[in-house]
């Protein structure tokens, strides 16, 4: 019996978090796969649900709206994702060679985006980007006014969040701006871990900073990468909250701004079809996971080339 | 230093030993569990509402104190779109609903047809009596298709045009020319624009929406009939689209959308002469948005006489409120008490949906903020030409897929005939989903 008891006894003491988990984890996860079969207005209650097999995923995947949010999804999380990784690989780097008491203090600016809420940081760019009364806009205004490289800018105020060809590229700027400290943070550590003696081996044979660069710290930050970019992925895929707030939740002028995970909380709560958006959020977990695997077979580990004979 | 010594306790605090803090603890649980019974003996009603709204029943809590003394009233109070989402799941769960829940009739149409909402027009409430005190169109706009009652209104935005009477009077401009036609509205907007450099709207969109409501045939939705048949590829939306498209070609819009900071800097600074919207803009822009315009604005009728809807609030029961007696007793004070409705009026601009508070002499004063502007009775005369527009349950997704085509148009030239027709197969597509 009193061996019954201590058995039983972790999972007493960890029952208040498998409690909340199975109930803000689990149950929501296995009622959205049940409810991407049915159809149900939520309004009528949950009377009003019916089964309808694949309907949702068929309706889904002849919808352009759905096809047009995938592609703008895809859209930022290449071109907001990808630059944060070139950036904050060489930023790492530099922090790491050039600073030694300020580095601290370096890294917990470069990261402040990254725990600033999403919606003052949008407010921000909001009134940043802003066409007539923005600084973005005065700047570049300014920058035309200069002799010679003047002509580079444009004369004409941009009307960032109103014209569909520039929602796009105003997301990605915000969410690049926000994620490249926490990006620079995973190197910078992955950095440190990286032994001395390789360096010191490598200057020993003669070899160039950029050299060591391309032979030593990339490789040996590879595993960081696959993690980083994993979670790029996985995050730019799940974007929501800064083109949601941007664009006053509409998705920006022709939807150019509006992404999978924005078109689903639209489809559920302002055109009230619950098995709709569920369908299309497991579609969008089916695409993270396909580009998650592709991430990982770039990364995975390739038996290492013959060395050249002499 | 003296010893404090404790009070002897009694041999069953002995034998149990707690620790002196969770005694305290257990004790206080216990008074705060009497003290709970007792709250939940005491009557109390939950109203769920949104910004203004939410004032409106404030301020009636007074009113209702004299005649229930013992009932309290408790307000839930949620951002606009927050109460419709929260007000969305509470129906989908049937749980967690108010007893009086505040409906935006823009999100009425599909809570109506719910089933989630007590039919007023049954016993014991027979509302159905009250449909001539009430301002014409909007009973029937609360009205289910299966002919369900399902709220009743405490106010109403009649549509009107807020325009800069300094702006039109440095371009030679007459209201009359301005609100003649739609045409002259665009021809008017050019001379404003080349004497004072303003914006005629600050949204072409805005010129759609108004169109697209105008001039509909019995049987008409803005989108679809009563027969489910989508109506978007008609002449209404050509004309609309058509005039939106020459608002934004002759630079006479500022591609400013409603309730951003750069349409409000616009209201505050004179960049653009006229606003459509529902008659209560006026007490936004006086209270915040532009109160330094003070007497620079007028409110006409729509251009071409339109008359129409904007905006208006309903209150509802749901059919699993706690005390629905009660809170039909609520909504009866706040609809039909003319004292309530004026004094909504006055404090909140809720313009009153009942047609005896439409009697009182406040109609007849001047609106400072409008230049001393008989403004009240122009509402007044435009809600009661105001006719119910069927609605439909795609209603919110079709305005964005209109919103979308249009946007096509403004911005990448795609042809309206070419628009339309995609908006529309994209309509009849939503309409076989599953």
């Amino acid at each position: 019996m009193k061996l019954k008891s201590t058995a039983l006894a972790p999972y007493f003491f960890l029952s208040p978090f498998l409690l909340l988990f199975a109930v803000f984890g689990i149950f929501p996860l296995l009622f959205s796969f049940y409810l991407a079969f049915q159809s149900w207005d939520p309004i009528q209650g949950i009377d009003a649900m019916y089964y309808v097999g694949l309907g949702n995923f068929r309706f889904t995947l002849g919808d352009d709206w759905f096809w047009k949010s995938l592609y703008n999804t895809l859209w930022l999380a290449l071109v907001a994702g990808v630059p944060q990784h070139l950036v904050a690989i060489p930023l790492a780097c530099f922090l790491q060679q050039h600073f030694k008491r300020l580095r601290n203090t370096l890294v917990g600016m470069y990261f402040l985006p990254y725990i600033t809420s999403t919606v003052a940081i949008a407010i921000m760019f909001s009134a940043l980007l802003s066409t007539d009364y923005g600084a973005i806009n005065l700047l570049l205004r300014t920058l035309a006014d200069i002799p010679l490289i003047g002509q580079l800018f444009p004369s004409q105020n941009i009307d960032w969040l109103n014209r569909p060809e520039n929602i796009k590229p105003a997301v990605a700027l915000v969410v690049f701006w926000r994620y490249v400290g926490f990006n620079t943070v995973l190197y910078l550590a992955a950095l440190q871990s990286i032994p001395k003696e390789l360096y010191e081996a490598a200057t020993m044979d003669g070899a160039s900073a950029r050299q060591q660069f391309w032979k030593i710290t990339l490789p040996q930050l590879k595993p960081m990468m696959l993690f980083g970019i994993t979670l790029s992925v996985i995050g730019g895929l799940q974007l929501f909250e800064e083109p949601f707030i941007l664009t006053n939740g509409q998705g920006g002028s022709d939807k150019a701004g509006m992404t999978t995970a924005m078109y689903m909380f639209k489809t559920a709560f302002e055109f009230n079809d619950f098995g709709i958006a569920s369908a299309i959020s497991w579609m969008l977990f089916a695409v993270i996971v396909v580009l998650t695997l592709i991430t990982r077979y770039a990364f995975r580990e390739r038996p290492s080339p013959p060395r050249p004979a002499h | 230093m003296m010893k404090v010594v404790a009070p002897t306790s009694s041999p069953h605090h002995k034998l149990l030993r707690l620790p002196r803090s969770i005694a305290m603890l257990l004790r206080a649980c216990l008074i705060a569990g009497a003290a709970m019974a007792n709250i939940a003996k005491a009557e109390s009603i939950t109203v769920a509402a949104y910004p203004a709204v939410d004032q409106i029943v404030r301020e009636a809590i007074p009113a209702w104190k004299l005649i229930h003394p013992d009932v309290d009233v408790i307000i839930v109070s949620r951002e606009f779109n927050d109460h419709h989402t929260a007000m969305t799941t509470a129906l989908a769960t049937r749980s967690h609903l108010p007893d009086v829940m505040v409906v935006e009739v823009g999100y009425l149409g599909r809570f109506a047809n719910s089933g989630g909402l007590i039919d007023l027009s049954r016993a014991p409430f027979e509302a159905k009596q009250y449909s001539d005190r009430f301002v014409a169109y909007t009973l029937p706009q609360a009205t289910a298709k299966n002919g369900e009652l399902t709220g009743l209104p405490g106010d109403i935005g009649p549509g009107t045009l807020f325009y800069r009477h300094d702006l039109l009077q440095r371009s030679a401009v007459t209201i009359a020319q301005l609100t003649e036609s739609w045409d002259s509205f665009v021809s008017s907007g050019l001379k404003i624009k080349a004497a004072t450099g303003a914006y005629l709207v600050a949204d072409a969109r805005n010129l759609k929406d108004v169109i697209i409501r105008a001039g509909l045939k019995p049987g008409e939705g803005i989108y679809f009939d009563t027969q489910d048949k989508v109506l978007v590829n008609s002449p209404r939306f050509h004309r609309a689209f058509e005039l939106a498209r020459q608002i934004r070609r002759e630079r006479l819009d500022g591609n400013v959308k409603d309730w951003t900071g750069e349409w409000s800097q616009s209201l505050r600074s004179g960049g653009v002469a006229t606003q459509m919207m529902g008659a209560w803009l006026g007490g936004h822009l006086a209270n915040w948005l532009a109160p330094k315009t003070k007497g620079l604005w007028r409110a006409s009728t729509l251009p071409e006489r339109t008359n129409i809807a904007w905006g208006g609030t309903f209150y509802t029961i749901p059919t699993k409120a706690a005390q629905p007696k009660l809170a039909y007793e609520f909504i009866q004070m706040l609809t039909l008490k003319r004292d309530r409705q004026l004094a909504a009026f006055r404090a909140q601009d809720a313009f009153p949906a009942l047609l005896e508070a439409q009697d009182d002499a406040f109609f007849d004063q001047p609106v400072a903020f409008l230049g001393g502007q008989l403004a009240r009775q122009l509402w007044r005369d435009e809600a009661a030409k105001i006719r119910p527009i069927p609605v439909n349950k795609l209603d919110s997704i079709a305005a964005e897929i209109v919103n979308t085509a249009l946007d096509k148009v403004l911005n990448d030239n795609m042809p309206i005939a070419a628009a339309l027709a995609e908006a529309n197969r994209f309509l009849e597509y939503r309409q076989r989903k599953p």
